[in-house]
């Protein structure tokens, strides 16, 4: 796949650096609102919507923000899009509104949002940028569904809201309450390892870190900026 | 004798004493309570601590095994943690909450942080307050059955003499002493529990610094803020899990400090936290919330109670030089 392509993106995203599984961010959302899998589907597009069009507005800015300021101003474009989609969900989405609460303002502050406005954005053309923000966002949304509906799935019998398991099953409440988001994480990303790793040791060949995403999307700042 | 003296970098002279006997004693310890709640509550009783250990033992073995680490099983922990998790449950929960109970001690609280040893937390107590929290109504059941409910005609159906007491009601003393009462399976006989601590005090298994202090501190704290009479700090000492945790669930080797000064702060600190639960909290039990909680505070007590090594002088508010 070539480096910066809107696949090699979406898939660096949703598989390679998966922000809950692989990259660890974002932890604040993914434990507090992903009680069921439909919580967890609402606050992964609504980060979504954000990044994209934080991540797009940041990268035509890029040149235009001086390096000094760049976090507040980054801030500043957050906040703004966050405001805007905190109202639209008040407007056309109380439920979920409701659901998610404070974690919708808390949204400015999410690292995947500033990390891929700091690491990707700042420094890429729109294109790409637009593209890597689908593709976190994306990824960010399968982290929380697949924990949602694991807590849902143990701690009330059903997923979305469909009953699964037959209604003899006596829900283990604990998993919908916080400590349930910690075994469910702990456990989901100890899974995805070992298959990560299964899939890693039959194709060795692919030893650089770096090599196959380009330098833009390894995250580290210290070399990538050097790059352009 | 050649067992002792081994050619080898030091210690050179090892104690016969290993993990499973210890393990062994406290299974010894325990015993007559658990005997106990087999004649108070019946069949079900056995039931439950059977299948308890069994998951315990079960989940150790599978996980070792298909880990390539060595199989532990037989140093007899986790039996110690299934037979103690089956004693802090009532006799009246379905088969599959020791089940779910045991695996979870296991595999979450000991073996992914390592195994035996390296747990953070009493994994009989962490696998009681999942399952508390999990299925509060199962938890706190404590009717039973009709084959087994002639045998303790002589108390009130519903509550646990600890629940009575909160709620002003009366209590038997001399039956929450020798167990003729309602409660978990292996906490109703304050005697046998103290005789089974009592062993393991005589045998060195444990020593008297946390339990004293763990039930001296708890009857101060009671006599200041709960209510000034023998009586009822006697009904309180007896009833609930106090006395199992004091001597059996507070000492466990893992999970307490290892400085003397340490035991002594840990044992104050179990104290308060049971009085406040008890008194303030929302039920009238709160000893496994303490213990676990207070596990937690066991590696900055460690810290802050580490002794001077021999030889070393301490300055004046400064770092030993």
């Amino acid at each position: 796949m070539k480096a910066n392509s809107p696949v090699e993106r979406l898939y660096n995203g949703i598989v390679k650096e998966n922000p809950t599984f692989v990259m660890m961010i974002g932890m604040c959302p993914t434990l507090a609102v992903t009680t069921s899998a439909s919580n967890g589907v609402g606050m992964g597009l609504t980060t979504t919507a954000i990044l994209v069009a934080s991540n797009m507005m940041i990268s035509m800015l890029r040149k235009m923000i001086p390096d000094s300021v760049r976090m507040p101003a980054y801030i500043g474009v957050v906040a703004s899009f966050v405001t805007i989609v905190e109202f639209l969900l008040k407007a056309y989405l109380p439920d979920l509104y409701s659901a998610l609460g404070i974690y919708i303002p808390l949204i400015v502050v999410n690292c995947i949002i500033l990390g891929r406005a700091e690491a990707y954005a700042g420094k890429n053309p729109v294109l790409p940028s637009l593209f890597d923000g689908i593709g976190m966002g994306l990824g960010f949304t399968v982290g929380l569904f697949s924990i949602g509906a694991v807590r849902e799935l143990i701690g009330a019998g059903e997923i979305l809201g469909f009953r699964i398991l037959p209604a003899s099953y006596e829900p283990v409440t604990i998993f919908i309450m916080a400590p349930g988001a910690f075994f469910v994480l702990a456990l989901l990303v100890a899974l995805q390892n070992k298959v990560r790793n299964a899939a890693g040791n039959k194709k060795k060949t692919a030893s650089s870190s770096c090599g196959s995403s380009g330098c833009g999307g390894c995250g580290n700042t210290a070399c990538s900026g050097k790059n352009q | 004798m050649s067992d002792l003296l081994h050619v080898s970098s030091s210690p050179h002279v090892r104690s016969k004493i290993k993990t499973d006997t210890i393990m062994f004693m406290v299974l010894i310890a325990l015993l007559p309570s658990a005997c106990m709640g087999i004649y108070l509550f019946g069949i079900p009783a056995l039931t439950i601590i059977v299948i308890s250990i069994a998951a315990c033992v079960l989940t150790e073995y599978i996980y070792e095994f298909l880990m390539h680490k060595p199989i532990t099983i037989s140093d007899g922990s986790a039996m110690v943690t299934g037979l103690l998790l089956a004693m802090n449950l009532p006799a009246t929960v379905p088969w599959w909450v020791p089940l779910i109970g045991g695996v979870f001690a296991i595999l979450i609280v000991k073996q992914l942080f390592g195994g035996l040893g390296q747990n953070f937390m009493n994994p009989a107590l962490a696998a009681r307050c999942f399952l508390l929290i999990s299925f509060p109504a199962r938890m706190t059941d404590f009717s039973v059955g009709d084959g087994t409910a002639s045998r303790i005609v002589d108390t009130v159906s519903g509550a646990t003499p600890l629940a009575e007491l909160r709620a002003g009601g009366s209590y038997d003393l001399l039956s929450m002493f020798l167990g003729n009462t309602k409660g978990t399976i292996g906490e109703t006989s304050a005697v046998l529990l103290l005789l089974g601590g009592i062993f393991l005090v005589v045998i060195k298994v444990i020593d008297l610094r946390i339990p004293l202090t763990y039930l001296g501190t708890f009857t101060v704290f009671y006599l200041v803020f709960g209510s000034f009479d023998l009586g009822d700090v006697a009904a309180q000492l007896c009833g609930g899990g106090i006395m199992l945790g004091a001597w059996f669930m507070a000492t466990d080797y893992v999970t307490r400090p290892i400085t003397k000064k340490g035991q002594y702060v840990y044992g104050v600190i179990l104290g308060l936290m049971t009085g406040i639960f008890r008194m303030f909290g929302g039920s009238p039990e709160g000893v496994s919330f303490a213990i676990i909680f207070t596990n937690l505070l066991v590696p900055v007590i460690e810290r802050l109670t580490l002794p001077n090594a021999f030889g070393i002088v301490k300055r004046k508010g400064g770092k030993a030089s």
